[in-house]
């Protein structure tokens, strides 16, 4: 058991807690910076999709684990970040202003999406964001003159103001960077009163509003970042794969990210990590264990959508908070050796409260 | 006359979205929850269908009640095993789940050897038949889908406003804790709500399968209910088949008056438009808490 002895008010708002986290992480950040000479190239390519699906569901923990506000069509910010990138890195653009053309522009069709969610919520929200994901893989698919329509488009390799980035380890280190600064991003953001009005958005509309939060503004920020982290992601989604079309994401994508932040942990940034590894490395182990099932399961069409779906359920039923829950239950299990109680986290049984009348 | 047979089509097709909403509508009501397995359970009851009358030889009027009874069996068991006892969860964790109970009937379905993948027609006996009314030309698929969807409102529509269970059924749906302290089972009404809801989706589903086959990826029609439903006023029964019937109309003129491509966001559009402009939807409540 560590008890913090606080000294300064500061060390409420530091980023590491104690020497513990500084000692983990650094050692966590030397792992990755290590990791080109360290795993075979099939691995790194994976870890870099972990990368940036990490980047998309920060995005999406943002704006569905920290305001409350959830999106059943997220996959339209990453196709719209992932086209404004493969078509400007198609005209000669350098990488970073493509990418930055990608992230604004996904955060201005964000705000248009978050323009109907001042005046709706709950599952409204989800069915105009799930409407408009529709509407931007239509599009996508129809301005054949740009998208190159359903046939998709090639994307040229990153280049950095002369500097090609051709290889795999090259692209990893910048997807790298591009999650930690990310990642520092939505740390110091979720420190900031800013990050503190979302918390409040997502306990209590009414409290927060009572207590001077601008609700409008500050759902269309959320959405606006959100939406902006989805582009980055995208625009990297669409070096990495080279090749781009429409039906990469339609609403099965979106799904899968929401997926990725419900079972990596909502309200956690840890989740969207946790998540995105869980989103990557559940295709290979399905795969791993098909040669041991008789082959009438084993090679059967639906038997990832069938595991997807149990462990969706299975995570909603007993660990509402997902992987990073479970790992808050095992670290408090060994913080509090031998004292821990059955009961710690158990959630109190209720009746559904009405949500239509907020 | 072209533009009468369009609207026809528009409407028949109106009714399946409708019947897809009533059920969302029926859960959201009771439970306040959204279900995002109605389509998968539509797409179970029209393979139950078909297993009825093709692999068990029930003849047609048998294989019907009998189809709609064991999916509102499978309705009321889903609610009891997987609903319950996430019950008072926020509302995202239910719609979550019901995302996962529709992955799993879809992949279930889809491992079947033989069945699965493939596409079935299901047999029955007004197939293919055409009627000439002056220069119209009517499907009994069509008029089918009409009439049921007509009779299975006027019925859903009795039970709300004269049964007990229908009246109780509306408490709890105001507020489950105050029916609870008035003696209302709030439970077991969950349950039999679930299992309405999964009949109403299993008519659907043998209604469709005459006209778009039986196959493991037909529930996917039910993420064109969810327009439907808001069109309506997400609480409202009769909203939903209007509302159905107004997305079901917009996309049959969209899809011929309009260019290539806009038939299939023809409903997305018209609900975003609808959420801008009216965000409860026609019939919706629009209630306001008061401090």
């Amino acid at each position: 058991m560590r008890f913090i002895f606080k000294t300064d008010y500061g060390q409420d708002v530091n980023l590491a807690k104690h020497g513990g986290h500084l000692f983990w992480y650094g050692l966590l950040m030397v792992l990755l910076i290590a990791a080109p000479w360290l795993f075979a190239e099939y691995w790194l390519a994976q870890l870099t999709f972990v990368l940036i699906y990490s980047i998309v569901g920060l995005g999406l923990m943002l704006l569905a684990g920290f305001t409350g506000l959830f999106s059943i069509g997220h996959a339209a910010f990453l196709g719209v970040g992932a086209y404004t990138q493969a078509v400007f890195v198609n005209m000669g653009a350098p990488f970073p202003v493509a990418l930055l053309l990608a992230g604004t522009l996904s955060a201005a069709v964000g705000v248009i999406v978050g323009l109907p969610a001042l005046r709706v919520k709950g599952i409204y929200l989800g069915i105009a964001t799930l409407s408009f994901g529709f509407i931007v893989v239509e599009v996508l698919a129809r301005w054949e003159s740009v998208t190159g329509g359903n046939s998709g488009i090639h994307v040229k390799k990153p280049d950095l103001f002369g500097w090609k980035v051709d290889s795999a380890e090259g692209f990893y280190f910048l997807c790298l960077v591009i999650a930690v600064l990310a990642t520092l991003g939505i740390l110091n953001l979720l420190r900031s009163p800013t990050g503190r009005a979302f918390v409040a958005i997502r306990d209590s509309e009414i409290s927060a509003q009572s207590m001077g939060i601008h609700l409008a503004r500050y759902k269309t920020l959320s959405f606006s970042i959100s939406a902006a982290l989805a582009g980055i992601g995208g625009a990297l989604y669409a070096h990495k794969l080279t090749f781009i079309s429409p039906d990469q994401f339609d609403i099965l994508q979106s799904i899968d990210l929401l997926l990725m932040v419900v079972i990596g942990g909502l309200g956690s940034v840890h989740g969207a990590f946790l998540g995105a590894i869980f989103l990557i490395s559940m295709p290979q182990l399905i795969s791993l264990t098909k040669d041991y099932l008789p082959t009438a399961v084993g090679q059967a069409p639906g038997l990832q959508g069938l595991v997807y779906g149990a462990v969706l359920i299975a995570f909603v039923l007993f660990e509402p908070l997902g992987l990073y829950g479970r790992w808050l239950k095992v670290r408090t299990y060994l913080q509090l050796f031998p004292f821990y109680r059955q009961g710690l986290f158990k959630r109190q049984k209720s009746f559904t409260k009405s949500d239509r009348l907020k | 006359m072209q533009f009468i047979q369009l609207v026809i089509g528009g409407i028949s097709q109106g009714c399946i979205y409708g019947l897809i909403a009533l059920g969302f509508v029926l859960i959201y009501k009771a439970t306040e929850t959204v279900s995002f397995a109605q389509g998968e359970l539509m797409m179970l009851g029209a393979f139950c269908g078909l297993a009825a009358m093709t692999f068990l030889g029930f003849p047609f009027w048998l294989a019907i009640p009998s189809t709609i009874a064991a999916m509102a069996v499978f309705g009321v068991l889903l609610e009891r095993i997987v609903i319950r006892p996430i019950l008072g969860q926020p509302q995202f964790s239910i719609v979550m789940l019901t995302i996962g109970i529709g992955y799993v009937a879809r992949g279930l379905i889809t491992m079947i050897p033989g069945i699965g993948t493939e596409t079935h027609a299901l047999p029955v006996p007004y197939k293919d038949q055409i009627f000439n009314a002056g220069a119209l030309v009517l499907n009994a698929e069509q008029l089918v889908i009409i009439g049921a969807t007509a009779t299975l409102c006027l019925l859903l529509f009795a039970v709300f406003r004269y049964s007990k269970i229908g009246i109780a059924m509306q408490a709890s749906s105001q507020n489950q804790l105050a029916a609870y302290y008035m003696g209302i089972p709030v439970k077991t009404l969950n349950g039999v709500v679930w299992g309405l809801a999964a009949a109403v989706a299993a008519v659907a589903g043998l209604l469709l399968s005459p006209i778009t086959f039986v196959h493991a990826n037909m529930g996917f029609i039910g993420l064109k209910a969810f327009p439907a439903a808001v069109v309506g006023g997400f609480g409202s029964l009769p909203g939903a088949i209007v509302g159905g019937l107004v997305i079901g109309i917009v996309e049959s003129l969209s899809g011929f008056y309009l260019p290539e491509g806009i038939k299939d966001v023809a409903a997305y559009v018209v609900v975003l438009i609808m959420l801008m402009v009216k965000p409860n939807g026609l019939f919706g409540e629009r209630l306001r808490k008061k401090v």
